[in-house]
């Protein structure tokens, strides 16, 4: 990402971020109208935790066919970046629910879905922690997201069978659901996280990129030197 | 000869050789069924008296007990033929899917065998008002299965894995969470409601759906574990 | 009826260890063969490569009968291995194991087929006993003759004479004699004792 791009994604958050708290008028019909603001913030992150999580388990299906570490890497990465929008969704819809609910967890199906989400993450990690041999724990974890994928999509699918929910459900896209001011923040917010998130895993595919390189001139130096040096 | 009924040979084979080995060692299935009984009875003690709890958190706590004892046991049949080496000579004579449905047969009966112990054991100790006996049979045996589904795979990953550990119970509970959720709620329809069929019926098919659904998922990246 | 395994320059690297590299071979049935070099130079490696056990990070092991590229599944038909990694199932007896590698290959073996197989390398007598009450020679005896159950033109030996006393190695001189009739016969070894066991094929370095 250019400097200029990096530059615009900057005003454009902040510009949407000052646009959310001075210009959008308070939401009427909730507890809380001002808090309601919130809600421009927490979708977009729920909506990124779940493009990570489809990207985790595209990148882990791609590795299994072309056994391409990079591709590995990338899936490792989307599965980073999934954990941390998780976090960020639960933290500010935990919020929003504590002024709007009176409390911040509900076992909602959406709070429960995420926090689920977060632990598949977590044992994906737990998993590329207990492999040693990159090569095999690689393989191993794409299997893992591939078997965590279908499972979610069903509890995503089941949740709201069992508990109700207190979401409003398709607000996002109808006409009547949300306020075009509201809806149009929103989205714009998602636009800005969005090239936030791009950047991130661009970064953090370069940073992959550069141990790697860094790994194989270790390994090509002579043994002798490696271990004289140590000592 | 076929390769349908290929498969299908080896994957008896390989089911009968893993029982002939568990019958002599007894080490799955003394893990689960003890895990389960200790289980079942420190709730029976903590629970006293059994009439004071509400069905529903009786139903909840079967199925917390049932999946715990089904992760005490349900990855050793493979990670005892990583153990004591044999998983090569049985990679030479037997295609992954052979492998697969094999250890997936031997987990299903392991989990009907804990059932048929830990479940009359629970129902008396903890006095469980069971309403519509055929309904609760079925979702026992289904719910069951579906673990069994779910977590042989993942089964096999962790027999591959350096540091095993605790990491079975860590990587199952995700997968088999949503057999996990519906079959507690299918016991509670089965248990408490009136019409229990009527509330059950959606829950039993989701179980069968969900079935479907991971072994086809597991049988397709099962290869990717199974062989180096 | 022509069997014909090669190796187009393959090598195997463990994340950035190379293991192997550029190794090519062919081999044409009838005939045995050896694959020399000190401990931890990748004999083992190289034999898994060649039956399959291991997907090499480069190059290609290709079977070939009549010119015809075999598939996964018919290259298990193919290959018998015997090596110090590949335990038997130590709580099953030697008929247990036995049937069960007969079976799951599809044989229509019979317990009778299958205690004659056992006459022949002296184990008729601890037939039902299990396998962890065997002395290190009786089981080498019994791997030998479940790898070879499914009479497969391809018998691979990793060190197979490791631990084994003059009887030992003599049951596996016959064995190899056997084999290399019409099949073939690639020795993995380390042992001054083993090395004419076959033409030398490749010869590692440590």
């Amino acid at each position: 990402m250019s400097n200029i791009a990096k530059a615009l994604t900057g005003v454009w958050i902040a510009g949407v971020i000052a646009v959310a708290f001075l210009w959008l008028p308070p939401a009427q019909g909730f507890r809380s109208p001002e808090a309601a603001r919130i809600v421009v913030f927490h979708v977009p992150c729920a909506i990124l935790t779940f493009v990570a999580f489809l990207l985790n388990a595209a990148y882990s299906w791609g590795y299994l066919r072309t056994r391409e570490p990079l591709t590995d890497a990338k899936a490792n990465i989307a599965a980073e970046l999934g954990m941390l929008f998780a976090v960020l969704a639960t933290v500010t819809g935990s919020l929003f629910a504590l002024e709007q609910w009176g409390s911040a967890w509900n076992w909602d199906p959406r709070e429960t879905s995420i926090v689920m989400l977060m632990l598949v993450y977590a044992a994906y990690f737990v998993l590329r922690g207990a492999v040693e041999e990159r090569t095999k724990r690689a393989r191993l974890s794409a299997a893992y997201a591939l078997l965590a994928f279908p499972a979610m999509v069903f509890l995503i699918w089941i949740l709201p069978r069992i508990v109700e929910s207190l979401h409003p459900s398709n607000t996002l896209f109808s006409r009547s659901g949300l306020d075009p001011m509201y809806r149009l923040t929103l989205w714009s917010f998602f636009a800005g996280l969005l090239a936030v998130f791009v950047w991130m895993f661009r970064l953090r595919l370069r940073v992959e990129i550069a141990e790697t390189r860094l790994r194989q001139q270790m390994s090509r130096e002579p043994e002798t030197t490696l271990t004289g040096a140590k000592r | 000869m076929s390769r349908s009924s290929g498969w299908a040979r080896e994957a008896i084979a390989v089911f009968a050789k893993d029982w002939l080995v568990e019958l002599r060692t007894r080490v799955a299935l003394g893990a689960v069924v003890l895990f389960a009984f200790t289980s079942v009875v420190a709730s029976g003690f903590a629970l006293e008296p059994p009439s004071g709890v509400p069905a529903e958190v009786k139903a909840s706590l079967l199925w917390v007990i049932l999946f715990f004892a089904a992760v005490a046991g349900l990855s050793r049949v493979f990670v005892v033929e990583e153990e004591t080496r044999t998983a090569d000579a049985l990679r030479l004579t037997v295609s992954p899917a052979g492998v697969f449905v094999g250890k997936l047969a031997f987990n299903t009966v392991l989990m009907c065998l804990l059932c048929a112990v830990t479940v009359p054991l629970y129902l008396l100790l903890l006095e469980a008002p069971v309403r519509h006996w055929n309904l609760f049979v079925v979702v026992v045996v289904l719910g069951s299965m579906a673990l069994a589904c779910a977590t042989t795979a993942v089964g096999a990953i962790v027999a591959k894995a350096t540091t095993r550990g605790a990491l079975f119970g860590v990587l199952a509970f995700p997968v088999a969470l949503p057999p996990l959720l519906v079959a507690i709620h299918a016991t509670k329809a089965a248990w408490v409601s009136e019409n229990g069929w009527r509330v059950a019926t959606g829950d039993l098919q989701v179980l069968t759906g969900f079935m479907l659904v991971i072994v086809p998922a597991s049988l397709l990246v099962f290869e990717h574990i199974w062989s180096e | 009826m022509s069997w014909q395994i090669v190796l187009r320059r393959v090598g195997k690297v463990y994340d950035e260890r190379p293991v192997l590299w550029d190794i090519s071979a062919k081999v044409t049935a009838p005939g045995a063969w050896t694959i020399l070099g000190p401990n931890g130079s990748g004999k083992s490696t190289l034999l898994k490569l060649i039956a399959g056990l291991l997907t090499p990070t480069d190059g290609e092991v290709v079977y070939l009968h009549n010119g015809e590229r075999l598939t996964a599944q018919q290259r298990r038909q193919a290959v018998g291995m015997v090596a110090p990694d590949m335990a038997l199932y130590r709580p099953l007896t030697a008929l247990e194991n036995l049937r069960f590698f007969a079976r799951a290959r599809g044989l229509p073996v019979q317990d009778n087929d299958l205690l004659s197989l056992l006459e022949q390398v002296q184990l008729r007598a601890q037939a039902h006993d299990p396998i962890a009450t065997f002395s290190t020679g009786m089981v080498q005896r019994l791997k030998v003759l479940t790898a070879l159950v499914h009479r497969p033109p391809v018998l691979l030996l990793d060190e197979p004479g490791s631990n084994l006393d003059e009887a030992g190695m003599g049951f596996v001189r016959h064995i190899i004699r056997e084999q290399m009739k019409d099949g073939i016969v690639i020795v993995a070894t380390n042992d001054t004792r083993e090395m004419d066991y076959g033409e030398p094929l490749i010869r590692l370095g440590a």
